[in-house]
């Protein structure tokens, strides 16, 4: 689904990632720790085709195409999604109008899906605009429900969100990822960053990578590095794998 | 229901005048007034209650109204004021609507310039005690006008004890007009007055400054303003309250989009009476090089008076660019939802038609990217 080779990412003049490497496959979903400031949302942003991320060596493949210079809606339309930690509010945009813009033709499905996360109500709101932590998320979800993206990005998908939210959103999440289906039929994939793992309780993962300093340090069991992470802290969880 | 618009005029010219909100089959308005250049064309009104005159007539008929003219708005005022009061055969509209009426679907008010050099109209509006009247008029010049026109029109509006007006005025000129509205109101006790101002187009220049005198206790007046500017375009615009009445209040919005022309955007609140609220807010886009000037005036004088001003001019957020292109849109239909995001303004207490109107009247401009 997605590989990334020897990727160097500037933002303004300064180097944030330096020569990344990985790859995600059809079906996986893998995670992405890291302390605060290591790079993991910058990965994520140059994935989406940010422009203020500038890649200066390296490449992005996606689904076997080369996406490493496409804009933000080229690889949209070619299935990349992501679940922003902070998007903006769009004064005058209302959430409905937006998913509508998004998916273009099918829009009978909107209502249905907006009840299912319990939007229903904000679909006549400006998007974002003094929504609760929970209610940004699920307003992400459902956009990404719409967009129906085949690899999808999760920047802490569980910010901000309460007990009862997380719950809802991480079952979403699944449905997106479809968890529900059998690994072998499972064709969409994901990368989720996480600083508090609980998300994990409601979400399969399959793999773990841990950023420290703009470069990925190690690989592992998801859960095994988060238990590793819990108990020793970032500091010497990544020196005792690279010593 | 009144009868459909007959006029002869030309598929364009037709078109051009649909989009200022004037339905020429008359399926959703109460009653039309139709002035091309000097020639009135059409003037009736089919719900009882209300009365839609050409001014002359209206002068004939009534010998009262003769209170309501150049009563606040000065002859003296200016050039405008003066050429127009000085019309040996003056035209324009006048629009009655008498104690308790109510008009669910708008009365048309279209003013359309072909040939004229200058077409002139003055025009009075009074909701009596208790009336809601709700009047849509659609401003537009022929495709034809080459050598320029202009347009001098003066409106007096009185909203009597609880009654309500609306104005919601659309327009659509070319870029050889000038435009020179002078119009004011007065709102009485409980009185409502809205008044709407949408123009995407372009206009050589217009300039206006409306202004709502609140004599009333708990009288209430709100402004809106939604304009586009393109090169070449000079719109002088403003509106201005004066909060006399106990428990009065005003709001006064602004929208504004330069694509290189200039725009002036002006407001003034005044509150003299304690009790009394006001609030002032232009927001301003900068798309291509031009000039968003805005003036908002704030004056309080008395203890209890609560008056606001925000004003912020700036440019699209990039950051709402690239959330909307991570959904798969691309940078031009980016660009074009959040404009019309901006462009978004909802008025309480209007009626849904006028709203739709109003919104279609964007959403055209919409199409076209902006």
């Amino acid at each position: 689904m997605l590989d990334i080779k020897d990727l160097h990412v500037k933002v303004g003049d300064k180097e944030v990632l330096h020569d990344i490497n990985l790859h995600i496959g059809e079906g996986e979903t893998h995670v992405l720790l890291g302390p605060n400031g290591s790079g993991k949302t910058t990965l994520l942003m140059t994935l989406m085709g940010y422009s203020n991320y500038t890649i200066t060596e390296g490449t992005i493949t996606f689904k076997g195409e080369d996406v490493t210079r496409m804009k933000a809606h080229e690889r949209a339309k070619r299935g990349v999604g992501m679940l922003f930690q902070r998007p903006p509010t769009i004064s005058g945009l209302k959430l409905g109008k937006l998913l509508s813009a998004i998916s273009r033709t099918k829009t009978e499905d909107i209502p249905e899906l907006a009840r299912s996360l319990h939007m229903d109500k904000f679909l006549e709101r400006d998007i974002n605009k003094g929504f609760s932590g929970g209610e940004i998320k699920r307003s992400e979800v459902l956009q990404l429900m719409i967009q129906n993206p085949d690899f999808i990005m999760l920047d802490e998908p569980e910010s901000g969100v309460d007990i009862e939210n997380i719950s809802l959103i991480g079952t979403a999440i699944g449905t997106l990822l479809e968890k529900d289906k059998h690994i072998a039929r499972r064709k969409k994939s994901g990368l989720v960053i996480t600083h508090t793992g609980y998300i994990l309780d409601y979400l399969e993962t399959d793999r773990g990578h841990v950023m420290c300093d703009g470069q990925i340090k190690c690989h592992g069991n998801p859960r095994e590095i988060l238990k590793d992470i819990k108990k020793h802290g970032y500091k010497e969880c990544l020196e005792c794998r690279n010593p | 229901m009144s009868q459909p618009v007959t006029p002869e005029i030309s598929q364009a010219d037709r078109e051009r005048m649909a989009q200022t909100g004037i339905d020429f089959e008359m399926k959703n308005r109460c009653g039309s007034y139709l002035q091309m250049d000097q020639e009135i064309v059409h003037s009736d009104c089919a719900e009882a209650g209300i009365e839609v005159l050409p001014y002359k007539k209206a002068m004939e008929k009534y010998d009262w109204l003769k209170e309501y003219s150049w009563k606040i708005v000065s002859p003296e005022k200016d050039e405008v004021t003066k050429y127009v009061a000085a019309q040996k055969d003056p035209k324009g509209y006048v629009i009655i609507a008498h104690k308790g009426s109510n008009n669910i679907y708008p009365i048309q008010a279209c003013l359309y310039l072909g040939r004229e050099l200058i077409q002139h109209v003055h025009n009075i509006i009074i909701a009596e005690e208790g009336a809601e009247l709700h009047i849509i008029s659609g401003c537009s010049s022929g495709e034809h006008v080459g050598s320029g026109g202009m347009h001098y029109g003066v409106s007096e509006f009185y909203v009597k004890k609880n009654a309500k007006i609306s104005f919601t005025m659309i327009h659509n000129w070319s870029e050889n007009i000038e435009v020179y509205p002078r119009s004011a109101s007065v709102v009485e006790e409980n009185g409502v007055f809205l008044s709407n101002y949408v123009c995407m187009q372009p206009v050589k220049k217009i300039q206006m400054y409306p202004t709502a005198t609140l004599t009333g206790a708990n009288s209430v007046a709100r402004f809106s303003s939604v304009v586009i500017a393109t090169p070449g375009s000079y719109m002088d615009l403003g509106s201005r309250a004066i909060l006399e009445g106990p428990g009065s209040s005003a709001e006064l919005v602004t929208r504004a989009i330069t694509k290189g022309g200039t725009i002036m955007s002006r407001g003034h609140i005044a509150g003299k009476t304690t009790g009394t609220k006001g609030h002032l807010e232009c927001k301003g886009l900068i798309l291509k090089d031009g000039i968003i000037y805005a003036i908002p005036e704030i004056e309080g004088s008395v203890v209890g008076t609560e008056l606001s001003h925000e004003a912020a001019v700036g440019k699209l957020a990039q950051e709402e660019i690239e959330y909307l292109m991570a959904r798969g849109l691309d940078e031009d239909e980016a660009t074009a939802t959040i404009i019309r995001g901006f462009l978004d303004v909802k008025i309480s207490g209007l009626p849904e038609a006028l709203q739709k109107q109003i919104d279609a009247s964007i959403d055209e401009a919409e199409k076209t990217g902006f």
